[in-house]
């Protein structure tokens, strides 16, 4: 008891050193962005000062807009999660447990998943048009990759004895993969599932910059267009914040042993 | 059976029923010609590309932008990654940093990048340089942290200066994860450079794909599409392969 005391308080310190060095780079960082801003090394506007983006922060928050486009982003993002997702777990299944099916496909799906989706967009805009459609199903392409190369890793390393298991009590494809595979899947699913958030919530929301009068990234773009950098910063910072939330919630799922 | 034996064989088998599928139903009809192509009509648009629409030098202007930006990421992240993990303040201060840019959606900054170095190369380059920067020095942090144990205590028991510990010591564990980060770097760059292309409908490949969109030569589009999913894998390979050839460990 009396050592844990001991060494804990060290410890205490050294974070209380990491967070106060962390709050002077992020004051350094703050000096020098405004230094940049007010040096006029850049054309006017291009960098902002902080004062100018935490306005821009300020009236997008009380503007209904933001909420509206919020709403379709989310559920476009959430939408081809499912899809892209869903998609990419039961080739992970599949592959990680048929072996023939897995050595046959998981070349292509490894080297394909580097490739930028984003140009497949004039393909999907050819199949589903301008709307909701094409910009759920790039976000789905976008996560299926990441999901599948997860879960085909993931299977690979289930525990022998686990299958065996299953095995004697007899139990179906079906009863295999929700109960043997899934739960001892949960780790390299939950590393998944954030990997495939966030190339899904960026094949959205090109989507929304390249074809698409609303959405987030509609938002962004529009504010580039009428040169209203401060607050693309803003919208932008926002985005990053929720992207960072959203994986912390995601982080949550995972096994804590 | 005999495909079933031969998985790779089935992969392939696979790729060719759909093309031969797909091939089948635009020529009868049952699939509408102005949004589908026949996969031989594809193939043979990508000799055009190269005839019509400078696919070469297209395809020279996206490498060149890759390996600009990769080459820089290198040359700036290798140093950084030991600053990192050198520096414990130096590494406080921008590790957190370099780890959060590498989780999140950065290439959605491409806006404020346009609006700081205009619509051009700059911005290209640019984005990918930062994209494989992080891959990089990240990676470099990780390996000169993961040296053995014994190993450091070999270097302490020679007495090596701090210069000889790095160079004979650390460096050398490093090189494997070095290398995985430059082959990271490579691919990140790529995949930027042909985004931003496409995004900004400019230069090279990802220019040339966003510009038979607009000008709707679908089978030419079909083409160019194709090509750089042929490019993306052929780098990812090839840079897989240089990877495992300079670092057999």
């Amino acid at each position: 008891m009396a050592q844990s005391h001991v060494s804990s308080a060290p410890a205490r310190r050294s974070v209380r050193a990491q967070r106060l060095t962390a709050l002077v780079a992020f004051i350094a960082y703050w000096v020098v962005w405004e230094l940049m801003a007010r040096a006029g090394i850049f054309y006017e506007g291009v960098v902002p000062s902080s004062v100018a983006i935490l306005r821009a922060l300020y009236h997008i928050l009380l503007d209904a807009a933001l909420y509206r486009n919020f709403a379709v982003t989310a559920f476009e993002v959430l939408v081809a999660m499912a899809i892209g997702g869903g998609a990419g777990i039961a080739f992970g299944l599949l592959g990680g447990a048929v072996r023939v099916i897995g050595r046959a496909y998981e070349p292509y799906v490894y080297y394909l998943a580097p490739t930028p989706k984003i140009v497949f967009l004039p393909i999907v805009f050819l199949l589903f048009g301008v709307g909701v459609a094409t910009k759920i199903v790039l976000g789905a392409i976008s996560a299926f990759f990441p999901m599948a190369i997860a879960t085909l890793a993931g299977v690979r390393t289930v525990k022998p004895v686990l299958l065996r298991v299953g095995h004697s009590f007899n139990l179906t494809p079906w009863q295999m993969a929700l109960k043997i595979y899934l739960p001892a899947l949960r780790a390299p699913v939950v590393t998944g599932l954030k990997l495939a958030f966030g190339f899904a919530l960026i094949g959205v929301m090109l989507a929304e910059i390249k074809l698409s009068n609303i959405g987030l990234g509609f938002m962004a773009i529009e504010f580039y267009n009428h040169f209203q950098i401060a607050e693309l910063y803003a919208l932008l910072m926002l985005i990053f914040m929720v992207a960072a939330g959203v994986n912390a919630l995601i982080d949550r799922l995972m096994p804590r042993d | 059976m005999r495909l079933l034996r031969s998985p790779a064989l089935l992969g392939l088998a696979t790729i060719a029923a759909v093309a031969g599928l797909m091939e089948l139903l635009v020529a009868w009809g049952a699939l509408p010609s102005y949004i589908f192509v026949r996969p031989s009509a594809v193939l043979l648009s990508i000799v055009g590309l190269f005839r019509d629409e400078e696919l070469g030098w297209r395809l020279l202007q996206t490498l060149g932008a890759t390996m600009a930006a990769a080459g820089l990421a290198a040359v700036s992240g290798v140093p950084i990654g030991w600053m990192i993990h050198r520096y414990r303040l130096f590494g406080e201060i921008f590790g957190n940093w370099l780890a959060a840019l590498a989780a999140a959606p950065f290439i959605l900054l491409y806006p404020l990048f346009l609006a700081v170095f205009g619509r051009g190369e700059p911005t290209i380059i640019a984005m990918a340089y930062v994209a494989a920067l992080v891959a990089i020095s990240l990676k470099t942090r990780e390996g000169l942290a993961s040296v053995p144990t014994v190993l450091r205590a070999v270097g302490a028991g020679f007495r090596l200066t701090q210069m000889q510990f790095f160079w004979k010591i650390e460096f050398r564990s490093a090189v494997p994860a070095i290398f995985s980060g430059i082959h990271l770097a490579l691919v990140f760059a790529l995949v930027n450079v042909v985004g931003i292309e496409f995004l900004i409908d400019y230069g090279g490949m990802g220019g040339l794909i966003a510009d038979l969109a607009d000008r709707y030569e679908v089978p030419s589009m079909y083409a160019a599409i194709l090509f750089v999913v042929l490019v993306s894998v052929l780098f990812f390979w090839a840079t897989e392969r240089l990877e495992r050839w300079l670092n057999p460990m």
